[in-house]
């Protein structure tokens, strides 16, 4: 069993480290700060960090108002209010403006659990990825969240990185290297290809060792950056291997598996499953079962994968 | 310090001469907003040849004072002022709302020289200028953020969620000048969506206000004046003006909310605009 870290506890710590030599950070969190952990931020930096209260637009419009200053202004709320509630703040007063704000949304996906549907964003992937200019990131595990937070610092331009309530089973250790736009192919095959973000990484990771049983050889990809995506490595899973399941905890419309079922039809048809939310709200449960429920389990990535191959068998 | 008369009567001839500008850009462009432009010229004349600190070839000069126009429809003013203070050739303002030019519809801080903020959404430029504010008071900078806000930011949600944050971060180094022409796209306020009372409103928000006649430059500029006062809070003028000031045909009518003069109606203006004696100023 590997470890549980929280992708939002790595945040809150990198990002309290990073403030030390980035004076032009600054934080913003609408009384979720807590929760969140920017408020590791706050108790280092507390001239930095800026307490909105319950007001989504408003926080993200001032980030914008912020970074049009020259600021480095990094926001933070549930996922379901930032990509929600602020998503036309985020198009007109921060992408329309190519402007330089980052936006790290937690309680990503159902695993949110017990609060129940209204707080389980599976939508966020597809708001902020229609976005021209919008850089968006759903990093594996939380050594992989350290390193695209110390990225992003690096890199000019809106930028949406979701992270998640419960805490992850450890995909990778501190010598992970993530590049903004660079897949990860975590593990080589030759049968099908398993592509994934988020907590998913490591389902998929886990239905390789089930389709290994069968003598199935299946390729895991951890696609971090849904956009700009690595359309190479999406090309070299179809051309190579055949087949592709794509797993996300979001819907399955607009998100990570709609992005590659684009590339796939444009350039190079083959058999797509795709893993996720089907088009449906969450509810309350302990993530593990809503995990179950929605068909997001390592099982489920597995038997889609069967159909892949049986499917790219046919064809 | 109030302004002179001489001083008065120069800023109200830029003033005259800035309308014929915006009037010419819209008939040219063949749409556009004509009200809203029309109703906050003066606020826009005292603003950038009176009290900002700003430097026309130097558009990105950190120091400088900065304005967010929250009313983005009111584009074409702003950009006739910017072309006469210099950020870009006038020739420049035949070609708004044209493909490829650097004057769009509503303001793109990425395109045209001068603006400090993009808008067009009504109800999100006070919050930019709230950070403004904010980064300005981070970095220990005596510069302004002005923010221009028109009836229809009154109507948006967001701009009340910006009035609490700038009155409970103690911004006195912004100040809000509101456009109330009372007369938005589907008629008056007062039918669509009433926004008064205005003033106790921003009181009620924490906010030092104060109410003028937007279209007399001396009180304008005084009630600049007033607001660059330091204080411990945010600052708000409610400017009573008339929409489509200027022009017989347009003052005070929803019809010219969102429409360009007619080739008819330019000629008109040209005449109600003409200078009322020789004398030119520079």
């Amino acid at each position: 069993m590997s470890d549980m870290l929280g992708t939002r506890d790595a945040y809150g710590k990198t990002l309290a480290r990073l403030g030390e030599e980035h004076p032009e950070i600054v934080v913003f969190d609408a009384d979720l700060s807590k929760s969140t952990r920017s408020a590791e931020f706050g108790k280092r930096f507390p001239d930095r960090f800026f307490n909105m209260g319950l007001a989504e637009q408003n926080m993200l419009a001032t980030a914008a108002g912020m970074a049009a200053y020259g600021k480095m202004p990094f926001v933070s709320t549930f996922a379901i209010f930032a990509s929600g509630r602020a998503w036309e703040q985020i198009r007109q007063s921060i992408c329309y403006s190519d402007l330089n704000v980052k936006i790290v949304a937690t309680h990503g996906g159902v695993t949110v659990g017990a609060d129940g549907g209204s707080h389980q964003c599976t939508e966020d992937v597809a708001l902020m990825r229609v976005l021209p200019k919008m850089t968006v990131i759903v990093p594996a595990d939380a050594y992989e969240t350290e390193q695209v937070i110390e990225a992003v610092v690096e890199h000019r331009g809106p930028t949406y990185i979701r992270l998640a309530r419960s805490k992850f089973p450890v995909c990778y250790g501190p010598d992970c290297s993530f590049k903004i736009g660079r897949a990860h192919r975590i593990r080589e095959g030759r049968d099908v290809s398993i592509i994934a973000v988020g907590l998913m990484v490591h389902e998929a990771m886990e239905a390789r060792d089930l389709l290994a049983a069968d003598g199935i050889d299946a390729r895991v990809v951890n696609m971090s950056t849904i956009k700009p995506i690595d359309e190479e490595e999406v090309l070299a899973a179809a051309r190579e291997t055949g087949g592709i399941v794509t797993a996300e905890e979001h819907s399955v419309i607009g998100g990570l598996g709609s992005a590659v079922a684009e590339i796939v039809c444009e350039k190079h048809p083959v058999p797509v499953k795709r893993i996720g939310v089907q088009d449906l709200f969450g509810m309350s449960g302990d993530p593990d079962s809503l995990l179950e429920f929605y068909g997001l389990k390592a099982r489920d990535i597995a038997e889609a994968a069967k159909v892949v191959l049986d499917e790219s068998a046919r064809a | 310090m109030g302004l002179s008369h001489q001083e008065v009567e120069e800023l109200q001839e830029i003033a005259r001469q800035l309308r014929i500008d915006i009037v010419e850009m819209l008939a040219k462009a063949g749409s556009g907003h004509t009200g809203g432009s029309m109703s906050m010229v003066e606020i826009l004349v005292a603003l950038y040849f009176r009290h900002m600190r700003h430097r026309p070839h130097e558009p990105c000069w950190p120091d400088r004072d900065r304005l967010v126009l929250s009313k983005g429809h009111g584009a074409p003013a702003l950009y006739a002022v910017l072309a006469r203070a210099g950020y870009f050739p006038r020739e420049e303002l035949s070609r708004l709302r044209v493909l490829g030019s650097i004057l769009q519809g509503h303001p793109d801080m990425a395109k045209t020289p001068g603006i400090d903020f993009s808008s067009g959404s009504i109800g999100q430029g006070l919050s930019a200028a709230c950070g403004m504010a904010l980064a300005a008071r981070l970095d220990k900078k005596d510069l302004r953020v002005y923010s221009v806000l028109g009836d229809g930011d009154m109507q948006e949600g967001q701009t009340w969620e910006a009035a609490m944050a700038a009155a409970h971060y103690g911004l006195g180094n912004l100040s809000a000048i509101v456009d109330y022409n009372r007369v938005q796209s589907d008629g008056p306020v007062e039918e669509v969506m009433e926004i008064s009372p205005l003033a106790a409103k921003w009181q009620a928000f924490g906010w030092r206000m104060m109410e003028i006649d937007g279209h007399n430059l001396a009180d304008v500029s005084d009630a600049l004046e007033w607001t660059s006062g330091k204080a411990e809070s945010p600052s708000v003028v409610i400017a009573h003006t008339i929409k489509g000031k200027g022009l017989s045909f347009a003052e005070g009518k929803a019809s010219y909310h969102g429409v360009a003069p007619s080739k008819a109606e330019l000629e008109q203006a040209r005449k109600e605009l003409a200078p009322k004696r020789e004398r030119v100023v520079r």
